[in-house]
């Protein structure tokens, strides 16, 4: 089915923003039963799962052309949040290969990638672009190479060298950041800039992601799912930018909860680069509101059953302390307390209205 | 979506640079463009041996997405066949299933120096380091050390080097390895590969010297893979043959039978079978070093057998 893009959304100011019916019910529900806890939770990146937007590499959504127009938004206003060190280079040109290569491949009604050995030509249809350049040289492309394509894919990315027994995140675009910052952890570990994350680190969750991302080959990338809870359909929510939506978590009550408050869940993803060896990161940010994912009656049972019981520790790291006794008694009304389908699909075709 | 498991070569050229050498490049048999690798990645060739097929590592010397890849093989005098095939018996044209390119053996991006010692064949991945710090005037030494009558070869292949710091030695008495240790400024890294003796010798000598164990690198195929052998389940009854080249994982799902499995590299825990009898060749990252000691679980998804059979409860 041929995706149709919302081009009027906004993730600031106004908020405009919204999910058809089809995007609910492929939307990456994070929850594969009724309780959740911090562990290894990855996966191969190959073959479709139970959410359509495990389909293709990078999924390419409705809000595509709103996600990228944000982007450049926020990087006008701050161009600091894409920062690639400089022995990140040959990682710069792996990234923009693949995401053209991907693309173009799974959506070839939308993009196209010719090649003539380093003379390359890039088509954009939803944006409007045609590029003609040189592999290899910065100067024949508006920005530098991991900046341009990066514009023109949804989700941020981050870079990472391998060496010394570790990754080190040494570049990436963070302008849909989940409270972290790109600018502070730049040049860290693994085990660094994983530091503030409570649970985790004693139950031996990083220390055993780490020896299996070490370990991802090209053409054999991989997956995870994350999620922590925003107010409002907005993607910056950067600490740098904390008093423009901290105070938020504040502002909600039984009325709006429903419509305000958004399950936000990373589809993370794991890509070896071939010329660097360095991993790509994705981080794929979906939205949907408490409103949009209850008409999917299977989570919003779930959702009830895991907000109720989440760890403290976890509902105080994603900033939900706040606001978490209002959200269960929300969600309470959609929990009948029937049994649940183990695994994330909705197990049905279509939304009742 | 990216899953391509193999890749599909044709070979475009085979030559002998010297009596027991063949260079060989090898391109996509449907002419499309190839994946590009790093300097020092390998790819795992499968070629047909005496009895079965055998999969051997070689290192890419070049590796272009048009012009294709690039390794350099010795005829290995206990060559189980991959080696005396590619010498006698491959020709321009035949087609050769390979995995994706896989980088074990990197150049470490905060190395203020590079230092690159050969032995015989070990140059391979040298090579392509060499041409990747030309490329991009990084600072490097080579030291090579040939065997009889080979010294000439070597310097051919490392043309053209007017100011560079190249030597190629006749033999391992040519080289002083304690001494080119010692000398070289902090922030050096020391990248090896040879016979066995010779890497050792680098690491042993660079321990002594107190260099940081993070500035030592060797060149590592990996343990993808392994010997066979049969897997009985005990609930079903089911023997199932693990091939050389597949994981038990696979195995089982070949056989027709539903196991869980989540990350398929040894992480998340999910794959977890008991082990009725047998002794695990534990690879994972999930058991404890006491669960490994008492043997009682594996991880399908990565780990192998020591025993020629294992039974597991399943
Ligand atoms: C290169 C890959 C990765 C990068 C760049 C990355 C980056 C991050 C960052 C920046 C944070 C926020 C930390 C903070 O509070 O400042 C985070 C949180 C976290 N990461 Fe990763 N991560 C990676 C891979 C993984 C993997 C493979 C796992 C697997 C278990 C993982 C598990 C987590 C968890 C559980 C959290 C806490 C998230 C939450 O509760 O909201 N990460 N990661
Ligand atoms: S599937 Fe994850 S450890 Fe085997």
């Amino acid at each position: 089915m041929a995706t149709v893009f919302k081009p009027d959304e906004t993730f600031r100011d106004d908020y405009r923003y919204g999910n058809s019916d089809s995007a609910i019910l492929r939307f990456p529900f994070p929850f594969g039963e009724d309780g959740y806890m911090y562990g290894v939770n990855i996966e191969p990146h190959s073959r479709p799962g139970s959410s359509g937007a495990f389909a293709v590499a990078f999924d390419v959504d409705e809000h595509y052309v709103s996600e990228c127009a944000e982007r450049a938004t926020a990087l006008a206003l701050e161009p600091g949040r894409c920062l690639v060190l400089p022995h990140m280079r040959e990682a710069e040109w792996d990234t923009l290969e693949l995401i053209m290569e991907s693309l173009a491949a799974d959506y070839p009604d939308q993009f196209a990638l010719e090649r003539q050995g380093d003379d390359w030509t890039w088509t954009n249809r939803p944006l409007g672009l045609h590029q003609r350049f040189r592999f290899g040289d910065a100067t024949t492309l508006p920005h530098p190479p991991f900046e341009y394509i990066v514009r023109q894919a949804q989700g941020d990315f981050t870079l990472q060298d391998q060496r010394d027994g570790t990754l080190y995140i040494d570049g990436g675009i963070a302008t849909t950041p989940a409270d972290w910052s790109l600018a502070f952890d730049v040049g860290m570990t693994f085990h660094e800039w994983h530091g503030p994350v409570p649970l985790a680190h004693q139950a031996g969750v990083f220390d055993r992601a780490l020896q299996y991302l070490m370990r991802v080959r090209y053409g054999h990338p991989a997956r995870r799912l994350n999620w922590t809870m925003t107010i409002n359909p907005r993607l910056d929510t950067s600490p740098e930018n904390y008093p423009l939506w901290g105070p938020d978590r504040a502002s909600l009550t039984a009325q709006t909860i429903g419509s305000r408050l958004f399950l936000r869940v990373e589809l993370q993803s794991f890509f070896r680069l071939p010329r660097s060896n360095a991993l790509l990161f994705g981080i794929r940010t979906y939205l949907a509101s408490l409103d949009e994912l209850t008409r999917v009656p299977k989570w919003g049972r779930r959702l009830h059953r895991v907000m109720r019981d989440l760890h403290p520790d976890i509902a105080e790291y994603k900033g939900l302390s706040r606001y978490h006794d209002l959200l269960v008694a929300h969600l309470a009304a959609y929990d009948d307390g029937r049994p649940t389908e183990p695994g994330i699909a909705p197990d049905i075709n279509v939304l009742a209205g | 979506m990216m899953d391509t498991q193999t890749l599909t070569l044709a070979v475009a050229e085979a030559a002998f640079v010297a009596p027991g050498l063949r260079r060989i490049t090898l391109v996509a048999a449907d002419g499309a463009r190839l994946p590009p690798a790093a300097p020092g990645a390998h790819v795992t060739l499968a070629l047909p041996g005496e009895t079965r097929i055998l999969r051997n590592s070689y290192t890419l010397v070049g590796a272009d997405p048009c012009a294709g890849y690039t390794m350099i093989v010795r005829r290995s005098e206990r060559s189980r066949g991959g080696s005396r095939h590619i010498h006698e018996v491959l020709q321009v044209g035949d087609v050769i299933e390979a995995t994706m390119p896989h980088t074990l053996f990197a150049l470490h991006s905060q190395a203020k120096k590079h230092l690159l010692i050969g032995g015989g064949i070990g140059i391979t991945p040298l090579l392509a380091f060499v041409a990747h710090l030309r490329a991009r005037g990084g600072l490097f030494e080579l030291h090579q050390i040939a065997g009889a009558g080979e010294a000439c070869v070597f310097e051919t292949l490392l043309a053209p080097r007017a100011g560079e710091r190249i030597h190629v030695h006749a033999g391992r008495t040519g080289l002083d390895l304690v001494a080119l240790l010692a000398a070289q400024p902090l922030g050096t890294h020391v990248y090896t590969c040879g016979p066995a003796g010779l890497m050792d010798a680098v690491d042993a000598t660079a321990a002594a010297l107190g260099w940081p164990r993070s500035h030592v690198h060797r060149e590592d195929f990996g343990a993808a893979g392994g010997e066979p052998f049969m897997l009985r389940l005990a609930a079903s009854g089911i023997e199932i043959a693990v091939a050389g080249d597949q994981t038990m994982l696979e195995a089982i799902e070949a056989a027709g039978v539903d196991t869980p499995s989540l990350c398929r590299g040894g992480a998340c825990g999910v794959c977890i079978v008991p082990v009725r009898e047998g002794t695990p060749e534990h690879r994972d990252h999930f058991l404890s070093e006491g669960e490994r000691a008492r043997g009682c679980h594996v991880m399908p998804c990565v780990s192998r057998s020591k025993s020629p059979v294992l039974v597991l409860d399943l």
